[in-house]
């Protein structure tokens, strides 16, 4: 399953621990939230980057307390039709301010690239390649945004209002 | 009629077709003996066991790009071998509406 | 009328773009038929008996000449000559072709016209009065803030796979036409003692498999906060709401189980904790959005023309005339309602050439524009007087002039088993049976206001629950039987009916609404006391012994 990260295709630096197997001395790992809630601080202290599984059906708020010493968070899509993770991923990059990687897992197909990065992912799990390879692509398919998020796009109510400044200026 | 589309268990009771739409056009179609579509009901394989249905099905199942939401149907088998639709939808989407279009 | 600008078209646009990508990995087998229904979904686009079904919105119901024109075109080029408007002021196709569709909505998007999230587990369509910004009384025209909450919903990227639909409705009269209490949100354009415009929030209604009318959460949001507070209403939806039965998906269910003041809680709780995230109207966003709706240039003109009074004397258009004219704000202008609802006809269908005369007669009489009501009826909103005999002239050739507005053959029905892979019975040909059944238009205003709304299965698309009369296709052992309520209602009044009995059979409902009609005739203790008024009174006691006597 590729990953895409900054916009192309990446190795995986971080590597999948399941709940029942050991953890390796160093080295980047991505763990579940029960694992991880078990002993944080263990978790944290030790060398190589710590990222957290987090399930969408739990509130984000019992991680906040680890943000700043987490490498990566992951939020869950089971199916792309379970939107939970996107408010999820809004929480932890505009109200908890995060700004580690935020990843999404599960069922990622391209037709959710957009959405996602508006939410705040900036890391992909893709289902298919042909995905992947689509990514940018699939990044510039949309120029126009009527939301405010916390990505930095400029809204349309925005471009409306410097175009009406600036015809009103040059009156 | 219950949709048919929540189908679990599979029985049959009488002469069946596998029935679908059409991916390209969402035209009814059903399923033919040499695995294949048809909009004629008059073409479509007729299984008479659960069995059988269920194979027919899975074939039609697994051609996700000729026909979409394939399923079994009743139908009955007339004099001559004619086959007749075997619901009120069946025969509403082999035949067509039951209303005038424009006022009468 | 909104005019899009540049951004507006840009963005549908590329929405057309990727819906041809979707598509066209759909027929190569790139995406599977699971993957792309919500993808199409999300379009509009449903599979149905005989063919994909095509829904396209028109927001707050407003409408274009030219946005006619191309709908009658679509209609002509893409389909069979005819559509079908819905209850939530959307036109639906029946017959498009899936490989064909991409170029139908690049053809609607040369107009302004898209389908984004009039299916799919998003926030659908925002629905209005269909006589906003003429209707005598109004608080504000409600299409301004049905504007601005329509392009904060589309695309939105939290908010586009939700537990399941999520609807909203706007109105700014106090008589309720855009039917605000059945709605997942209701606004109700107000104004507070300092004179500021906000809303009352309404949240939980629906019908479907478990009816609940809207509750108040909050009795005034300022209209800049209006962004942020329906926001935070769908954060709390769209974490909590349930997903492990999409009979119990909707947000009315989560209100229910909360309950109405813990869920408020909740919502307060998130929306204080949102701060300011850029959702806050200030009056300059407004005005921008407001700047784009254009008016017409009414005339000055008499109250009572000659024309009016000349063709008074005419029985024919005197009766059209009271039934189907009601009050303009402006003096001299009417508001016109076009029965879409022909004896004998399906509830809500209208031909292509239908659709392409009533945008010429638009032009010619109504500044160009034209309403689409969730009565499933159309309206030309800015008609002068003067005017009304020409035009009724020209609508009763056209089949659109059936003096029946509000009354019983005024019928509501979901395009039922003739189309439908949900349905479990006809909708139509029991309408169609019905408005035989009273075609005689002196009976029918005798009769007085009656809504008969008809759904061919639960899911409740005919709104029967709310029907003064409604009708309910079930399935018994393979045929066709109807439940039948009455008493109930979608104004500001909203309530459900109640069942009167036993469902009966497909060839025995006309029987039985004509003996509830004779009942009320008999029961009511004057002509002006309206059927649901006499239900009110008497309970549904009279009216089941009088159908059930018999049978």
């Amino acid at each position: 399953m590729p990953l895409v990260k900054q916009g192309r295709i990446t190795t995986d630096l971080f590597v999948h621990v399941a709940d029942g197997a050991e953890l390796p001395g160093d080295g980047a790992i991505l763990i579940s939230a029960a694992r991880f809630l078990e002993d944080p601080e263990a978790i944290l202290k030790r060398a190589g980057k710590a990222g957290v599984i987090w399930p969408n059906s739990r509130a984000v708020d019992d991680l906040v307390p680890y943000l700043d010493r987490l490498a990566a968070v992951a939020l869950v899509f089971p199916t792309f039709r379970d939107g939970r993770a996107y408010s999820q991923a809004r929480l932890l990059r505009e109200r908890h301010g995060y700004e580690g990687e935020l990843r999404a897992i599960g069922q990622i197909l391209r037709d959710q690239f957009v959405f996602m990065s508006r939410a705040g992912f900036d890391a992909f799990e893709v289902k298919k390649d042909a995905d992947a390879d689509a990514f940018a692509e699939t990044m510039k398919r949309y120029s126009v945004f009527y939301q405010p998020t916390g990505d930095g796009r400029v809204t349309a109510l925005n471009r409306r209002m410097q175009l009406r400044h600036s015809e009103s200026a040059g009156q | 009629m219950t949709s048919p589309l929540e189908q679990k268990k599979i029985r049959i009771t009488g002469p069946s077709v596998v029935t679908a739409n059409r991916t390209w056009d969402g035209a009814v179609v059903y399923r033919t003996a040499d695995r294949g579509w048809s909009t004629a009901l008059a073409d479509a394989a007729i299984v008479g066991t659960s069995d059988d249905a269920r194979a027919l099905l899975a074939e039609g199942v697994a051609d996700d790009v000729g026909a979409v939401g394939a399923y079994i149907a009743p139908v009955e088998v007339k004099e001559g071998g004619v086959i007749k639709p075997g619901n009120l939808r069946e025969h509403i989407r082999s035949k067509g509406l039951t209303i005038d279009l424009l006022p009468a | 009328m909104y005019a899009y600008d540049e951004l507006d078209r840009t963005l549908i646009n590329e929405r057309v773009s990727e819906f041809r990508d979707q598509v066209k990995r759909r027929l190569s087998g790139e995406l599977t038929e699971d993957e792309f229904k919500i993808l199409r979904l999300q379009n509009g686009v449903y599979l149905q008996l005989h063919a994909y079904m095509f829904r396209v919105a028109i927001p707050y119901g407003t409408l274009s000449s030219k946005q006619l024109r191309r709908l009658a075109h679509v209609a002509r080029r893409y389909d069979r000559g005819y559509g079908h408007f819905t209850t939530r002021q959307n036109i639906q196709f029946n017959w498009i072709k899936l490989a064909e569709l991409p170029d139908a909505l690049a053809e609607l998007a040369d107009v302004g016209i898209h389908a984004m999230q009039t299916s799919g587990n998003n926030m659908r369509n925002v629905t209005s009065d269909q006589w906003a910004g003429v209707a005598p009384g109004e608080v504000e025209d409600p299409r301004i803030w049905s504007e601005i909450l329509r392009q904060h919903t589309t695309l939105h990227p939290e908010f586009s796979f939700l537990p399941r639909k999520f609807k909203i409705a706007i109105t700014a009269s106090e008589h309720d036409r855009a039917a605000i209490k059945i709605h997942d949100i209701g606004l109700r354009l107000h104004k507070n003692a300092d004179g500021e415009t906000g809303f009352e929030v309404l949240v939980g209604g629906g019908l479907g498999r478990t009816p609940f009318i809207a509750k108040t959460i909050k009795p005034f949001v300022h209209g800049r906060d209006i962004l942020s507070y329906v926001e935070a209403i769908l954060r709390v939806y769209n974490q909590y709401g349930r997903r492990d039965n999409i009979y119990k998906a909707r947000i009315k269910i989560l209100v229910h189980e909360l309950g109405i003041e813990k869920f408020a809680r909740e919502v307060e709780e998130e929306w204080k904790l949102m701060g300011d995230v850029g959702l806050t109207l200030d009056h300059s966003a407004i005005e921008e959005v407001r700047s784009r709706f254009s008016y017409p240039a009414y005339e000055k003109l008499p109250h009572m023309p000659d024309e009016l009074k000349q063709a008074a004397a005419d029985p024919l258009f005197e009766r059209w005339r009271k039934n189907s004219v009601a009050p303009h704000k402006v003096q001299g202008y009417s508001i016109v309602t076009l029965s879409l609802k022909p004896v004998g006809g399906p509830p809500g269908d209208a031909t292509a050439d239908q659709m392409d005369a009533v945008a010429d007669l638009a032009d010619k009489y109504s500044f160009g524009e034209i309403r689409v009501g969730h009565e499933q009826n159309l309206a030309l909103p800015h008609v002068a007087k003067r005017d009304l005999p020409q035009l009724w002239r020209a609508l009763d050739r056209l089949g659109l002039a059936t003096p029946n507005v509000n009354l019983v053959t005024d019928i509501i029905a979901c395009p039922g088993l003739d189309y439908c892979s949900l349905a479990n019975a006809r909708s139509i040909p029991i309408a169609q049976e019905l408005t035989r059944r009273f075609a005689n238009h002196d009976t029918a205003d005798m009769i007085g206001r009656l809504h008969i709304n008809i759904s061919g299965c639960i899911n409740a698309c005919g709104h029967h629950h709310v029907g003064h009369i409604g009708i309910l296709g079930v399935e018994k052992n393979g045929e066709e039987f109807y439940q039948i309520t009455i008493g109930g209602r979608a104004d500001e009044n909203a309530q459900m009916g109640v069942l009167i009995g036993p469902a009966v059979p497909y060839a025995e409902v006309a029987d039985v609404i004509e003996d509830i009609v004779e009942a009320y005739l008999a029961l009511r203790d004057r002509p002006e006391e309206l059927f649901v008024d006499t239900v009110k009174r008497l309970g549904v006691e009279p009216f089941k012994e009088r159908v059930y006597a018999t049978r």
